[in-house]
């Protein structure tokens, strides 16, 4: 444990309002802790140049999800495991009930959130691509009112967000329109739980007649940021699944991420494995259409 | 409130440990895992990592498994807490502690106390867990010893006993 | 002797003596435990690699005064940790031979004052140039130790090698690379020390070795044999890491206390313990094998090198094991084995289960496996027809006189993994998909006990009392660390005095209250040290019958009326045991010839392997571990060492990597250093034979290490099968399996040159 306790500050205001205040009052000084599983292994290893911490866990409106006729919203402070647990959320969001369960260990998935997770902005963090495909929309509030975002519009660079000094994230919503959707995800980590992922894809798409109709792709690990593969998706909508598609979305992706050498791995793996991943789901993608 | 000032200020936190009601004194931040080792006594709870990826200081804060260590204390103020030596009912072992001790579930001991409330956590939520979700809920619990079989044998066992009685 | 029935206690799965206290977290691990009046000490380290400190400064800022200083001016022995060559200093004077060395200790009461002060204070170097790799080592361009950088060589030599080129039908050369492999006990290494004029020295510790520590800290504190008490607390985990290393921090809390009077605790955390204690040392294997037509082994030539790290520390015993288990359990009629630890600018590195086996191991199995597909024959049989046999001899010329039976093993194994079945199936299912199986063996031994004259120099002695309530103490430095020793001594102690299992205690590893029964080191606890506690529990009971008081069959309430009895007499009863060599044994540590274990467990493992197209990963899907290991003393135990160890190796072979960076490691963190999970883990499948050992307490033979010798292999031999690329160098990560499928020519030829491997 590397780092004094008496050294830092935290509060708990109680209530949404308290903390925008507080925020609007001294932009820049809080740092917002929720679950803590990214704020204290920083914490710990005495890196956590904040010393002035504010208590998002008790936030009760932080926690809600709402099931409205076109979208579901989730408070930013829910669990992994309340993601998990959610009915809804697993029948029509798979994508995410899914990175949700690959987010640490169970433990980690009682205190990790969701809204945590996008604040923390890690291009690594598992459901990030999942709410990239899904068109997630979010909820910035402060004391200035509240503002919504296409999620897709959030990262801005490494660890950079879009979120102003005294704002706070207070959902995030998805659109409920891709239950027609195949949907398919898969993380590569060093090892089959409590990995980093080294790539990450999230993918929907929609066939008829072997022709691609829409198709969302997703990576994490492969760019500054959680990135949506556009250029991919452009080239991928109207044509037909065969080989030669399936090279050129190959291509494509090599051209489309920037993945760097790291602790964790090589820029010429992710790369490579990038490409194996979105192969892989246009093959997933064809053959279900040939099914159906 | 402000962020200027002395930060060295403790704060009134009470929470219940093992169905006891404790009042401290304490930074805010202090780890959970330091209080209830530290100003508790309660050294059954072990820090392995310090990071969240051992699982060694698992606890169970309002019936859900947490890594402790993870946890500031502040956060744990209204709550309720058990750690392994609230597991047992007086002397008499909980069925997991009696299946780790005949399946050689424990043998140098250290990741014991969380492997058991990760244990105990999935026992609450799955009572009759198959191979893979046994797998899974204790994916966040390291141990070197084992090799995890025995584990999943005591895990297994005792879910059996439960499911009988 | 009394009614003992074989099988009553010995051979069945009694209660761990110490389980109910892990399973309530009563167990007490240093970390639990504090002193009135205790100090907090941490250790200020190196960050360059090799040079000279020129300044030591202290920030203005802290009240260095509230602070306990020590630096090796301090010291008031000898300035190093008392092991084999006492090269290593206890605290770094000038010269820096590697990151991360310790430089001066700081103590406090308050850990985080003490946390803060410890980065206040910083050294200015004079830099010279270091070397990171065993490579750069023996080019010896730049010398860091010794004259030549070698810290040890050996050289075995049978029959008349020379000789067998000329004629042999096919010459297969390989070079084949392990990896350091960090031990990741759960618990960090951490002990207290506490000083006063009357006593001494006394530390509490997390140890394997309370007699090493001991002896290192007469010489660093310069004190005499009596004013030094170690105790080994409750330890969590230890597999060769703690060792040597203790008596490192132990001294470091020792000095601590004796310039604070007061007691001093050391626990590092996980950073620190990864990136400044002892690693697997790093090997390179070269073979050069001269084959016979029909694939029998005529003579080879094989070289072994080890990267030992700054400091001699142990390399010189890893080496030794790793240079004997070369040959793996192979008949060779002539061998050349060529083998040096060298010395880089890295933290020492040490003992870890296996020792310098699982590297030449890995290196001997997988290069059968390319013998076979030279010879045109399969894996299975290119073992079958080199596998040693009754009265031949090792490549130490030891004559194996027990009845092995290799070939009737592996049979055993290939059917109980299902491996032909497997193999063809495999070989439809490969056609398709991006998941290929594969299925891969390894065939292997372990030589129990300290090598050759090892054991009569340990001495061992061993004791075992009665108490007057008829309660029988087993008397041991033995550590119990998770693998069973209390709970196997005290059967063993049990079944020779024909008393229930629960009247037999064992007493904490107190140096000032047991005997020095050896290091809880080399697999040779249950079979060597358990003989000798056979011996001294038999010895109690021979004296209360000579003197009449107990019958040849008793009851144990009679038996306790005869200590009660002799304890009123006599004051008390005890019965001390000392090793002897067993007659008949030689072994000519000049020629490094002869027998060198008491007892080999003989092994064969089979892996069944994914191999994932899409990711490059390698996934262990099923893992059969059979071997032959004397008798089973306590089957719940036993298993659950061949379970662990394989789980270790499954790591050591796919998963741990360590990222060197300047001879420091740079993923100290459990999340970048990875260890398998349980999501992770196949089923591992645990079968045992039991031939006996004339030397083993019941028959026992060790197998601590065994399991640490075989998976990697098999793993690597299954990847071959399931994708036929060769890999030469462990671990084995994705992005290797990448980058070789990579340089692959399109029609996915075999015969590649393998990857320069150095520690990267």
């Amino acid at each position: 444990m590397r780092a004094d306790p008496a050294d830092y500050k935290l509060v708990s205001p109680g209530s949404l309002q308290s903390v925008l205040s507080l925020l609007s009052a001294e932009p820049n000084q809080w740092l917002p802790i929720a679950g803590g599983t990214d704020v204290m292994v920083l914490y710990s290893a005495g890196k956590l140049s904040n010393r002035n911490l504010v208590n998002l866990w008790n936030i009760p409106e932080l926690r809600q999800i709402e099931v409205l006729p076109k979208d579901i919203r989730i408070g930013a402070a829910c669990t992994y495991t309340a993601l998990r647990n959610h009915d809804f959320i697993s029948r029509e969001f798979p994508l995410l009930a899914t990175a949700a369960s690959w987010t640490g260990g169970i433990a980690n998935q009682n205190r990790g959130t969701l809204g945590g997770n996008i604040a923390n902005a890690s291009p690594a963090a598992d459901s990030l691509p999942a709410l990239l495909v899904y068109d997630a929309e979010l909820t910035l509030v402060s004391m200035r009112g509240e503002r919504r975002l296409p999620y897709r519009e959030f990262h801005t660079g490494y660890k950079q967000t879009a979120l102003a000094p005294d704002e706070l994230i207070r959902d995030i919503s998805l659109p409920r329109r891709f239950s027609g959707y195949v949907a398919h995800t898969r993380k590569v980590g060093a090892r089959n739980a409590q990995a980093i992922s080294k790539v990450c894809l999230a993918a929907l798409g929609r066939i008829a007649n072997s022709t691609i109709q829409d198709v969302h792709l997703s990576l994490g690990s492969v760019a500054p940021i959680p990135l949506r593969l556009n250029e991919t998706e452009r080239m991928l909508s109207g044509k037909k699944v065969e080989p030669s598609l399936l090279e050129a979305a190959r291509r494509t992706v090599a051209h489309e991420i920037r993945p760097i050498d790291d602790i964790r791995s090589t820029a010429r793996y992710r790369a490579a494995v990038a490409g194996n991943l979105v192969v892989e789901f246009l093959e997933k993608l064809a053959a279900e259409s040939a099914n159906s | 409130m402000n962020s200027s000032g002395d930060a060295k200020v403790k704060h009134d936190v009470s929470f219940t440990v093992n169905g006891e009601v404790k009042r401290l004194r304490v930074h805010p931040m202090e780890r959970l895992l330091d209080v209830l080792r530290n100003e508790l006594g309660l050294t059954g709870t072990k820090e392995g990592c310090g990071e969240g990826e051992c699982g060694s200081c698992s606890v169970l804060l309002d019936g859900l498994l947490v890594n402790s260590c993870l946890v500031p204390v502040a956060q744990a103020d209204g709550s309720n807490v058990v750690t392994i030596e609230g597991i047992a009912a007086h002397s008499l072992l909980h069925p997991l502690q009696k299946a780790f001790l005949e399946c050689g579930g424990a043998q140098c001991g250290i990741c014991t106390p969380g492997m058991i409330l990760a244990a105990v956590h999935l026992l609450e939520k799955k009572p009759e867990p198959t191979q893979a979700e046994i797998r899974e809920g204790l994916a966040g619990n390291l141990c070197r010893c084992t090799g995890y079989m025995q584990i999943f044998e005591a895990v297994t066992k005792a879910a059996q006993q439960r499911v009988a009685t | 002797m009394a009614n003992s029935k074989e099988g009553h206690i010995v051979g069945t799965s009694v209660p761990r003596k110490e389980g109910r206290d892990k399973v309530t977290g009563a167990a007490r691990y240093v970390d639990d435990m504090a002193l009135p009046g205790m100090l907090y000490g941490a250790t200020v380290r190196s960050t360059i690699a090799r040079g000279k400190i020129k300044k030591i400064s202290f920030d203005p800022g802290v009240a260095w005064d509230e602070f306990v200083v020590v630096t090796a001016k301090d010291i008031p022995g000898k300035n190093c940790i008392a092991l084999i060559l006492d090269d290593q200093p206890c605290l770094a004077a000038e010269t820096i031979n590697h990151p991360e060395e310790p430089i001066l200790l700081l103590a406090h009461a308050d850990r985080h004052k003490l946390r803060k002060a410890v980065e206040a204070v910083s050294m200015e170097y004079e830099t010279l140039p270091p070397v990171h790799t065993l490579h750069e080592s023996e080019k010896q361009s730049t010398i860091i130790w010794g004259a030549d950088n070698a810290f040890k060589t050996f050289l075995v030599e049978k029959g008349d090698v020379d000789s067998v080129w000329t004629d042999a039908a096919h010459i297969v050369e390989g070079e084949y690379f392990t990896g350091a492999q960090e031990q990741l006990y759960i618990e960090n290494n951490g002990v207290i020390a506490a000083f006063d004029p009357q006593h001494g020295v006394t530390v509490w510790g997390s140890l394997q070795c309370p007699y090493y520590v001991h002896k290192a800290l007469v010489a660093l504190c310069g004190l005499p044999e009596d004013k030094v008490r170690v105790v080994q607390m409750e330890t969590g985990g230890a597999f060769g890491g703690k060792e040597e290393y203790p008596s490192m921090i132990a001294g470091h809390a020792a000095l601590l206390a004796m310039k604070s009077g007061r007691p001093v605790k050391i626990v590092y955390d996980r950073m620190e313990d990864m990136v400044a204690t002892t690693k697997r040392h790093p090997s390179r294997t070269r073979h050069r094998t001269a084959v016979s037509r029909d694939g029998k082994i005529l003579g080879g030539e094989i070289e072994f090198v080890i990267d030992g790290g700054a400091y001699a520390t142990l390399s010189s015993v890893v080496l030794s094991r790793g240079t004997i288990h070369a040959g793996g359990p192979y008949y060779w009629p002539s061998v050349r084995i060529r083998t040096k630890a060298v010395a880089t600018n890295t933290p020492p590195h040490g003992a870890f289960r296996g020792f310098g086996a699982p590297q030449s191991l890995f290196a001997m199995e997988r290069h059968m496996d390319r013998i076979a597909e030279v010879v045109g024959i399969s894996p299975i049989e290119i073992r079958r027809r080199n596998f040693l046999k009754p009265g031949q001899t090792t490549t130490t010329q030891q004559t194996i006189h027990e009845n092995i039976d290799l070939d009737q093993l592996l049979s055993r194994a290939l059917e109980l993994s299902d491996y032909h079945a497997k193999k063809k199936h495999f070989a439809v299912e490969n056609k398709t998909g991006a998941r290929k199986k594969g299925m891969g063996i390894a065939t292997f031994l372990h030589g129990a006990g300290f090598t050759g004259s090892g054991e009569r120099y340990l001495n061992s002695l061993v004791g075992v009392e009665a108490r007057a309530d008829g309660v029988v103490r087993v008397l041991v430095s033995s550590a119990e660390f998770g693998q069973g020793t209390n709970t196997v001594l005290c059967q063993i102690a049990a079944e020779a005095l024909n008393l229930p299992y629960e009247n037999v205690v064992i007493a904490q590893p107190d140096t000032t209250i047991v005997p020095n029964s050896g290091p809880t080191v080399a697999s040779r606890t249950a079979m060597i040290v358990g003989k000798l506690v056979q011996s001294a529990a038999t010895g109690i009971q021979h004296t209360l019958t000579k003197t009449g008081l107990l019958s040849e069959a008793y009851t144990p309430e009679q038996f306790r009326a005869a200590c009660r009895e002799y304890i009123a007499a006599h004051g008390s009863l005890k019965s001390e045991v000392r090793y002897e060599a067993p007659p008949g044994v030689y072994w000519d540590d000049e020629k490094y010839r002869g027998e060198a274990y008491a007892a080999f467990a003989w092994a064969v493992y089979v892996a069944e392997v994914t191999v994932d197209l899409t990711s490059y990963r390698v996934t262990v899907d099923d893992f059969v571990a059979l071997q032959e290991i004397g008798k089973v003393l306590h089957p719940v135990l036993a298993e659950g060492q061949i379970t662990g160890g394989v789980a270790q190796a499954i790591g050591f072979a796919l998963y741990e990597n360590v990222v060197w960076q300047d001879g420091r490691m740079l993923n100290n963190q459990m999340t970048n250093y990875i260890m398998p999970t349980s999501a992770d883990l196949p089923p591992i499948r645990v079968f045992f034979e039991q031939n006996g050992n004339i030397h083993g307490a019941h028959g026992a033979k060790g197998i601590g290490e065994l399991p640490m010798d075989g998976p990697a292999p098999a793993i690597v031999n299954a990847v071959e099968d399931a994708i036929g690329v060769r890999f030469h160098s462990i671990p084995l990560l994705p992005e290797d399996l990448f980058q070789a499928m990579q340089e692959l020519p399109p029609a996915a030829s075999s015969l590649l040159p393998a990857p320069a491997r150095e520690a990267q």
